[in-house]
């Protein structure tokens, strides 16, 4: 998340839109939101051991579209922004 | 050459019947012959939206099961003598009938009307694909909300397992005074999700409401509605028709009409 974001609210129309597109992938690829959560929970768990992680901004998802990495099947793509690393 | 579109949507309460009873009266404004088939067995409404609730006395069971012809079933429309309706039946359920029932039946109307539009339940079961069964074209009806955007997308999911020809979207009861303050997704952002082309944007206007009280669809007559309406129906077609500026978020023609 860019740190001008923080400070500008969201309207209720892009929150919808991104929800969707959270909510959608999910349904597209056959995952289901718990499954989502687990898959997150246990990255941020082997992450956290070396670098300190922005839970807050953190976004996973499956995506079913077709890529060059992705052979045709779903993909999950992850974005997670590290604060610092630890030691 | 005959078209059997279907109008389906999933969600329940999204318009997919006052699409159809406006699609299909504005087709035949257009000296079009068109038959719209109510598939919602159990759940009789189409009939009521056009005004036709007396004259019903046989019924899309009754075509199926043979009790009568096809032709003392439909009713034909009281404005134009080139629109019929096919009404459901309203004490059957939705297993009364099966997909390759439908698809004959379809099959059989097309010799004889240029436009068969299905009006298909919501939901995703037994009515679904028995609406679906002998469609050429569907057009999938959402508004612009998570709950309705998320069902059109399993509906676009499940046509495109069924092989359907041609899928087009119609977005449904826009507000531009919402979507211009972003408080309501616009119809850019709609199709943005559920990548399909867009065939019609439908405002929200309660002139829809005052023309079901009196079973008179509104396609064609000087409101926001009916002009939305007439566009998809010159869409369908064949026609370009420039869309009217209701969704964009910070155009200037929005500025100048949008509170028309």
């Amino acid at each position: 998340m860019a740190f001008g974001d923080f400070f500008k609210k969201k309207s209720s129309g892009d929150v919808a839109k991104k929800r969707l597109q959270f909510v959608l992938s999910a349904d597209r690829a056959g995952c289901t939101p718990e499954l989502m959560e687990c898959i997150k929970n246990d990255i941020i768990e082997v992450l956290s051991k070396y670098v300190e992680i922005d839970t807050e901004g953190l976004d996973i998802k499956v995506n079913q579209v077709d890529n060059e990495n992705s052979n045709g099947g779903p993909s999950l793509f992850a974005n997670i922004p590290i604060k610092g690393m630890k030691r | 050459m005959s078209e059997v579109i279907v109008i389906t949507s999933g969600k329940g309460g999204v318009g997919k019947t006052t699409t159809t009873a406006n699609v299909g009266t504005g087709l035949a404004k257009l000296d079009k012959k068109v038959v719209m088939i109510d598939t919602d067995i159990g759940l009789r409404n189409l009939d009521v939206v056009m005004g036709l609730e007396n004259r019903i006395v046989y019924n899309l069971v009754d075509v199926i099961d043979g009790n009568c012809r096809i032709k003392q079933a439909l009713i034909k429309d009281k404005r134009y003598p080139n629109l019929y309706l096919l009404p459901s039946a309203q004490t059957k359920d939705k297993t009364s009938v099966s997909p390759e029932q439908m698809k004959k039946l379809c099959d059989d109307l097309r010799g004889e009307f240029d436009y068969i539009l299905m009006d298909c339940p919501a939901g995703i079961e037994q009515g679904f694909h028995n609406a679906i069964a002998g469609a050429d074209h569907a057009l999938v009806i959402t508004t612009p909300e998570v709950s309705a955007v998320r069902d059109a997308d399993r509906i676009i999911g499940l046509l495109e397992s069924h092989e359907m020809k041609q899928t087009h979207l119609i977005v449904n009861r826009l507000r531009t005074d919402m979507v211009k303050r972003g408080d309501m997704m616009s119809s850019d952002d709609v199709v943005e999700i559920l990548a399909i082309d867009l065939i019609g944007i439908v405002p929200d206007d309660e002139n829809i409401v005052i023309s079901t009280n009196q079973g008179e669809p509104l396609v064609g007559n000087d409101t926001m509605a009916g002009k939305a309406y007439m566009n998809i129906c010159h869409r369908l077609l064949g026609e370009e028709v420039p869309y009217l500026d209701l969704n964009s978020k910070k155009g200037i023609l929005n500025k100048l009409f949008g509170k028309k």
